[in-house]
């Protein structure tokens, strides 16, 4: 194990470069240091006009995401250690199908827009009186918790190639939290959503490869989200075409929320 | 003074670097090559089930249709695209028998089961068949 690491980072200045190139530096190696570190040693000591985002340090507000090695990876939450043996060379290059404005910073807002489609916060039937509880057994919890953990972050955006291929498709992260709302029992928004998700820019867009579950820094599982919404998609279609009179399972989870409020 | 305005934003901002997708995407990384051999493998998983049909038609047509049939089997260049046939087909079989628990978040006293409490049963089922089939076939 070296003394030093190689940082080869991809540096793109929009009024002067028609596309990144890399650039090298060398960076002392300390086996408690993530890739985070390393570049903020560069600005520090070495080229200020290096350009990325990070706030929190500890994967929770999903700023720092870069392509590490190929990967998308949080560059907070991945050791130098991880590339000693790699001819100690480490590639560090901005998140991929995703715009890029300078260096290492990319142009999320067509990520933000598609989330705002999927209506990513609770629709309850009526608002209930803040004097209230809202109850939620931990059962009741449990089944969206694992989607409520995502940071949007966008590795799974970087991972998926629907994205890089069809940029009409809302992603990931996007199903993934719209999902999120629908399997909260406070929420009745489900069919607000549905128009956004079941269709072929949504869920039926996905092909499962698999890949944004693979690199999710929180194991949020998009793409189990996406393809459980397609098996519901599917059996509520069914169910129209079988039973095209009623839906008696709105009823019962309105009557459900109802008895939990009083 | 002029009022402040905010920087617009556009769709199609001529200075940010867009990438392009490569042709060959499906080459730079493992996991993209096996998702395209798995969605590859749909094609065999077709071409078995021609194969099975014609097979079916021969022998509806008598001894002589089946025999021809079976001659046609035995080419060189039949037999190799029936290799790779169950090569692709194992492949198919496997990998989505192994994604069948991404899609089915059953919950049991709470917990969601372990997956390979779905995948089992889809194997346990494939091989009984097979057993049934074979028994058929080699009697």
């Amino acid at each position: 194990m070296g003394e030093t690491i190689i940082l080869e980072v991809a540096r793109y200045s929009p009024e002067r470069d028609a596309e990144p190139t890399l650039q090298t530096y060398e960076v002392p190696f300390r086996k408690e240091w993530v890739i985070l570190d390393a570049l903020n040693h560069v600005k520090d000591q070495m080229d200020g006009s290096l350009t990325y985002r990070w706030s929190c340090r500890m994967g929770i507000c999903g700023s720092c995401g870069m392509m590490v090695n190929g990967e998308p990876r949080l560059s907070c939450a991945t050791f130098l250690s991880s590339y000693a043996g790699n001819g100690n060379k480490v590639r560090v290059e901005p998140l991929r199908y995703f715009p890029v404005v300078r260096d290492l910073v990319t142009e999320v807002s067509d990520f933000l827009g598609k989330l705002k489609t999927v209506k990513p916060w609770l629709i309850p039937q009526e608002e209930p009186p803040l004097t209230q509880e809202f109850l939620q057994t931990p059962e009741q919890l449990e089944d969206y918790k694992q989607f409520a953990m995502c940071i949007n972050c966008t590795l799974c955006y970087s991972a998926c190639p629907v994205v890089g291929l069809d940029p009409k498709f809302v992603g990931p992260a996007a199903i993934a939290l719209a999902q999120r709302y629908n399997k909260d029992s406070r929420d009745r928004g489900a069919e607000e959503r549905t128009a956004v998700l079941a269709h072929p820019d949504g869920i039926w867009g996905c092909t499962f490869v698999g890949e944004c579950t693979r690199v999710c820094p929180k194991h949020v599982d998009p793409a189990g989200a996406i393809q459980q919404y397609k098996v519901k998609a599917a059996l509520e279609w069914v169910k129209k075409l079988v039973m095209p009179w009623g839906d008696k399972d709105r009823q019962t989870k309105t009557e459900d929320v109802h008895n939990a409020a009083a | 003074m002029l009022p402040h305005k905010a920087p617009a934003y556009t769709e199609y901002h001529p200075r940010w670097y867009r990438p392009r997708v490569s042709v060959y995407w499906w080459l730079g990384q493992w996991q993209y090559l096996r998702f395209i051999l798995r969605e590859l493998s749909s094609v065999f998983v077709g071409l078995v089930v021609v194969m099975t049909l014609l097979q079916l038609r021969a022998l509806r047509n008598g001894p002589e249709a089946y025999a021809r049939f079976q001659q046609h089997l035995r080419s060189p260049g039949v037999v190799v695209v029936s290799m790779l046939s169950l090569i692709f087909v194992l492949f198919h079989t496997v990998t989505w028998f192994n994604l069948a628990p991404r899609a089915m978040a059953v919950r049991m006293h709470g917990k969601r089961i372990p997956e390979w409490w779905i995948a089992a049963p889809n194997y346990v089922v494939w091989i009984a068949a097979s057993g049934v089939v074979s028994w058929l076939v080699l009697r």
